[in-house]
């Protein structure tokens, strides 16, 4: 028995270990860590836990079939992408959330709930349950040969794309008078405006800076999940935001450590653990999210705050 | 006074409860399971009342524990358990279960809480789908009697309320209300927030299993229909009604799932005043979210803003003016 154990194990590490699983892990982690910064930015600057984000990549995953099913150009249909996400998203920011913004959280995160149904039965009378298909940019599916082993396009695509997208972001947040307006606003929203931050302003940049990410994260989801259904994307969102919390959510760089981990650690368990166990998968990564959450419930990339939490 | 409005507070609920029990009876069989259907809900958002409301403390799931129900039950009807028993055992195992869930989780408290028990609820989901040794996979319990009906589901939801009611008058809920106004200064006096949100959360499982056992009694259901769905659903009736009060959550239960039966009969066609009002089908959703949505933009603390019921005083002012004439 527990040679049987063990032998399993160590098939376990050599999966585990595998250059390709580690590489497939690590662009899963970049698409996962870039919804966490699309999640931990609004946050940051406006308290609220958007539930619906992941609807607004089902909404450009949408776009992209409708512009493949026309045999539009890809690039016509990348630009729908965008446009219809940065659409949803400044809509969402004015209806839902600029009014709800003095509200506590919970209600923020109920109203993100409805936004999230809504969205979701909206695209199941429009498109039906099966969903379309997005196929105009699966051939980056196809492995490249490196030394002897098969990378697939997709995962440095991924990786670069993730790269390039916080670099911009970096600069946005440090170079740029909007990015000091929004880490001032994240730090203390209430002095922030004393000081002449312009709250409408700073929340609607935020929400737009996370939707055009939101557009990049649905190509990339849709050219590894080419079919795309009502629920596109609800399963990732609902990891990332668990990752975020993991991580810290009330700052932004260990909210995408958070959500870059649990992609990668989702990645390496779904591409080492034996087939007959890799439907369990959600059940190993929601129990190493508790295990951490006991162990550091303020985040793992944060320092412990004061004993009572006063909000 | 101090009891007669205490009185007017469990009452209200329970009156409505009755009424809506009352009226189900006099529709027709067909859309008698509508009032069935929205008594159960009372019973499980009233149970995850009593652990959030009190707490302030947003876990997503209480429903984790009707998702333990139905492996239970098929053991249990084949064992033929009486309906009131099984009832009960149901409530056993979702306070149990609840407790030893609690038992480390409840030392989290605000968003790192929420994720937590929400990490519960995916892995029990998980577990009960594939792991075919404890859970029953994907089929549905068929084999379950359908014994609850209109006054088991009516008799249920005041039950649940009643609990609910006595727990938050009594020393223990009271004490969990006082750390979730103000936790630095519930511990100063000597309140333990951990063991008062640890009772809180069993209580509010044991409710909770109890509710998931009218429900598996009342329509054959698999384990996915505990899941997501029925976890956001009586989330947001909680909070629609006003999340801090036992009025709004039986007002928010019966109002959404009383909307949704109305719009579930309009997408089969139905004659309103003359007229037929016939809904594609699939738009119940559509409409029910907008409105959830809308509800929040309107009335951001709930229907009842969170207060008990209270009956309208008479201002002084007014008495006076009687008393001059």
């Amino acid at each position: 028995m527990s040679a049987l154990v063990a032998s399993g194990l160590t098939d376990f590490l050599r999966d585990a270990v595998d250059l390709q699983v580690q590489v497939d892990a690590i662009g899963l982690g970049a698409v996962y860590a870039l919804m966490a910064v699309g999640i931990g930015l609004v946050f940051g600057v406006m308290r609220l836990v958007n539930f619906a984000y992941g609807q607004l990549i089902m909404a450009g995953a949408f776009a992209l079939a409708f512009a493949a099913e026309r045999d539009w150009p890809v690039w016509v249909g990348i630009l729908l992408c965008f446009a219809v996400v940065l659409a949803l998203s400044l809509a969402m920011e004015r209806v839902v959330f600029r009014p709800l913004r003095t509200q506590s959280a919970a209600v923020m995160l109920i109203a993100t709930f409805a936004v999230s149904f809504l969205l979701q039965s909206i695209a199941l009378l429009w498109f039906g349950p099966l969903g379309k298909t997005a196929t105009s940019l699966v051939e980056l599916n196809r492995p490249v040969s490196v030394g002897d082993v098969e990378i697939r396009k997709i995962s440095i695509v991924a990786i670069l794309t993730a790269a390039v997208c916080l670099a911009l972001l970096v600069l946005l947040l440090n170079r740029t008078s909007i990015g000091l307006h929004m880490r001032a606003a994240a730090l203390d929203f209430t002095t922030a405006r004393l000081l002449g931050v312009r709250a409408n302003l700073v929340s609607a940049v935020a929400v737009l800076v996370a939707g055009a990410l939101a557009a990049v994260v649905a190509v990339m989801l849709t050219v590894q999940f080419p079919t795309v259904t009502p629920t596109f994307a609800l399963q990732e969102t609902i990891l990332v935001l668990a990752g975020v919390v993991v991580g810290g959510m009330t700052r932004l760089v260990p909210a995408t450590l958070g959500g870059f981990l649990i992609g990668y650690a989702s990645g390496v368990l779904g591409g080492a653990l034996p087939s007959a166990q890799s439907q369990y998968l959600p059940s190993f990564l929601f129990g190493l999210v508790i295990l951490v959450l006991l162990l550091r419930p303020d985040g793992l990339f944060t320092r412990r705050r004061g004993l009572v939490e006063r909000v | 006074m101090r009891v007669r409005r205490a009185a007017v507070e469990l009452l209200a609920p329970a009156a409505l409860v009755v009424a809506t029990g009352v009226l189900g009876a006099f529709v027709s069989q067909a859309n008698e399971i509508y009032f069935v259907q929205s008594l159960i809900y009372v019973s499980t958002v009233v149970a995850l009342y009593v652990f959030v409301g009190n707490s302030g403390v947003l876990s997503v799931p209480e429903q984790e524990k009707p998702a333990t129900m139905p492996y239970l039950f098929d053991f249990l009807s084949s064992t033929t358990v009486g309906n009131v028993p099984s009832l009960l055992i149901a409530a056993a195992v979702g306070g149990v279960f609840a407790f030893l869930v609690g038992l480390p989780l409840m030392r989290l408290s605000g968003l790192a809480a929420g994720i937590a028990t929400f990490a519960v609820l995916g892995i029990t989901n998980n577990l009960l789908r594939y792991y075919e040794k404890i859970g029953p996979g994907l089929n549905t319990f068929s084999s379950v009697p359908e014994t609850t009906d209109l006054l088991q589901a009516t008799a249920g939801a005041v039950i649940v309320i009643a609990v609910a009611f006595a727990y938050q008058r009594s020393r223990l809920g009271r004490q969990l209300r006082a750390t979730r106004e103000d936790p630095a200064a519930a511990r100063a006096v000597g309140v333990s927030i951990y063991r008062q949100r640890l009772a809180a959360f069993a209580l509010s499982g044991f409710l909770a299993g109890f509710a998931g056992g009218l429900y598996i009694h009342f329509i054959p259901i698999n384990v996915d229909a505990v899941y997501l769905d029925l976890t956001f659903i009586t989330l947001a009736m909680l909070v629609i009604g006003g999340a801090t009060s036992l009025w709004g959550a039986v007002v928010g239960a019966l109002f959404v799932s009383g909307l949704d039966s109305v719009l579930a009969e309009m997408e089969d066609g139905m004659t309103l005043l003359g007229r037929t009002v016939d809904l594609p089908s699939g738009s119940r959703i559509v409409v029910v979210s907008a409105l959830m949505a809308l509800v929040l933009l309107l009335r951001p603390s709930g229907l009842t803003g969170g207060r008990e019921f209270s009956l309208p005083r008479v201002p002084a002012r007014r008495l006076r003016a009687a008393e001059a004439k």
